[in-house]
């Protein structure tokens, strides 16, 4: 029966009172639920609840086989799902030694950067949506199918790839592959100016986004903010740059940083991300070389007894898997480090003293996908 | 700093506390009792500087647990493994909440999935769980004959 002191409490004495935003609430992006302490229309608190779509992942790969355990990851970020599945085998090849052939190494670092692309796209369409205006959502899926088409030739799915394997990756580009991905990013380049002219200049936009929301650099190290939310306050953090993997030391990219730490900032971010991402692309795409895109590796694997943790920059920051081995064909204990979850925890701290519809713009620019924060 | 030096250095100012050979990370096992003063001087020695704690987990060897902290210095750009060996039947550590401010929602994963108590943690509740949820489902002995598929 529904009874209304569920949705709304007021706090006796004071002027505020508990409301629920969410788990069913088009602004959180999923199953998030957000308990909110509010006096007017000024959060006092945030309280996130999470958990509403926990699978346990971590208790499931305890009983896979190492190659196996790498696709129920497909399933922690969505919209990433290949940079998970980067940090995972890269985390058995790690632990095996094994040599990753290098067009192997040029295929992931290409998908990787579409996958950035594609998962920034749904961002800037979502993000536009959520302060109110509806096209750009439109505009964004237009090209984001794009790059999903691409996918779907090359590894056979949309979104849950399952395209890394220990040792490379599961099959060979597809032919007309470099000829898409050109014809993308010639298409792209254009887009994402009118991206720009549409929303980044709207001045009702940036007022709803300006100054809101703002993360200093040492509440972002100390909140373990990373990815694109901690880059927007003037923390150093990409995982490219510092930690290189595959090929991306010998790539020439720049890691943007800003330092307003507002949802401005991190809003420009991410755009400035899109560009450096084609310029990855189209560095890499005219020199794929020949040779072998998987490895040899034993039909059953199995990590000597030890402890070994990868990480990779996905959209939405670092992701580092932690595995421990006894030896045998599965993990003994393999632990996500996810980035959503870390940059979750800040929202209670860069919310406080917003107006509530503020607190929707804040949660826009953090870019949280739920599945990912709950695992 | 590198390995080395900040194993020296850690060596020469806590000669009782061990270091694991090789390993990817230079990893030092600290007594639980102690962690919380640990914890401070890695976060505010000059020489240390470990603000960045970018992975807080527990693991169950089924004798005890291990909490396991990984920690970054963005000024210095070392890295540091600390572990800690818990007692399985009444873990208790300190918080790192106040020291860093992920270590919050972190340690409320690890306290309902292992059951580890963290002592003046600021709000100790069940994150991703139901709030009725008996059992700690990390943990390698955890058995629920309703939900769990086994393999």
């Amino acid at each position: 029966m529904y009874r209304e002191t569920d949705i709304i409490q007021t706090i006796p004495g004071t002027d505020e009172m508990v409301i629920n935003v969410g788990p069913q609430h088009p602004s959180t992006h999923g199953v998030l639920h957000l308990v909110l302490t509010i006096n007017g229309e000024i959060v006092k608190k945030v309280e996130p609840h999470i958990g509403y779509i926990h699978r346990s992942i971590e208790k499931m790969c305890e009983s896979l086989t190492y190659r196996q355990f790498i696709y129920s990851t497909s399933r922690m970020d969505y919209l990433a799902a290949h940079t998970n599945n980067h940090a995972c085998a890269m985390c058995v090849e790690q632990g095996m030694g094994i040599e990753v052939p290098l067009r192997a190494q040029y295929i992931r670092v290409l998908m990787d950067e579409l996958t950035r692309i594609a998962s920034h796209c749904l961002w800037w369409g979502s993000i536009a949506m959520d302060c109110g205006a509806v096209t750009p959502f439109f505009l964004a899926f237009r090209e984001r199918e794009m790059i999903n088409s691409i996918m779907e030739e090359t590894c056979g799915a949309r979104l849950t790839m399952n395209y890394n394997v220990p040792g490379g990756v599961m099959a060979d580009i597809h032919p007309t592959f470099q000829q898409s991905v050109k014809d993308f990013v010639r298409h792209f380049r254009s887009k994402i100016d009118e991206y720009d002219e549409l929303v980044t200049g709207n001045i009702i936009f940036q007022s709803r986004l300006k100054g809101v929301g703002k993360l200093s650099k040492e509440d972002a190290i100390s909140y373990g903010c990373t990815g694109p939310t901690a880059r927007a306050s003037g923390v150093s953090c990409d995982v490219r740059k510092h930690f290189p993997y595959e090929i991306y030391n010998q790539i020439d990219f720049t890691e943007i940083t800003h330092t307003a730490g507002d949802s401005y900032a991190r809003y420009l971010m991410r755009l400035a991300e899109m560009r450096e991402s084609m310029s990855i692309i189209e560095q890499l795409i005219d020199n794929i070389p020949e040779g072998d895109y998987l490895a040899k590796t034993k039909a059953v694997l199995k990590l000597p007894k030890g402890e070994f943790y990868s990480r990779v920059e996905t959209p939405r920051g670092e992701l580092g898997v932690y595995i421990v081995s006894e030896g045998g064909t599965t993990p003994y204990r393999i632990k996500f480090r996810s980035p959503g979850f870390s940059n979750l925890s800040a929202l209670d701290h860069m919310t406080r003293g917003h107006k509530i519809g503020d607190l929707v713009a804040i949660m826009g620019t953090l870019d949280l996908v739920i599945p990912d924060i709950d695992r | 700093m590198t390995r080395e030096d900040l194993q020296q250095e850690l060596t020469g100012r806590f000669p009782d506390f061990t270091f694991e050979e090789g390993g990817q990370f230079l990893t030092m096992h600290v007594p639980a009792a102690q962690w919380s003063n640990i914890a401070y001087f890695l976060r505010d020695a000059p020489e240390m500087q470990f603000d960045f704690l970018f992975c807080l987990t527990c693991v169950d060897w089924l004798k005890h647990l291990t909490m396991v902290y990984h920690l970054r210095s963005y000024t210095h750009k070392h890295e540091l493994v600390v572990k800690c060996q818990l007692d399985r039947e009444q873990p208790e550590i300190a918080s790192a909440a106040y020291i860093w401010r992920t270590a919050e929602f972190h340690e409320r994963e690890v306290f309902e999935l292992f059951g580890v108590n963290f002592l003046q943690h600021p709000d100790l509740r069940k994150l991703i769980l139901p709030d009725d949820w008996v059992g700690y489902p990390l943990r390698k002995d955890y058995d629920d004959p309703i939900n769990m598929i086994k393999l």
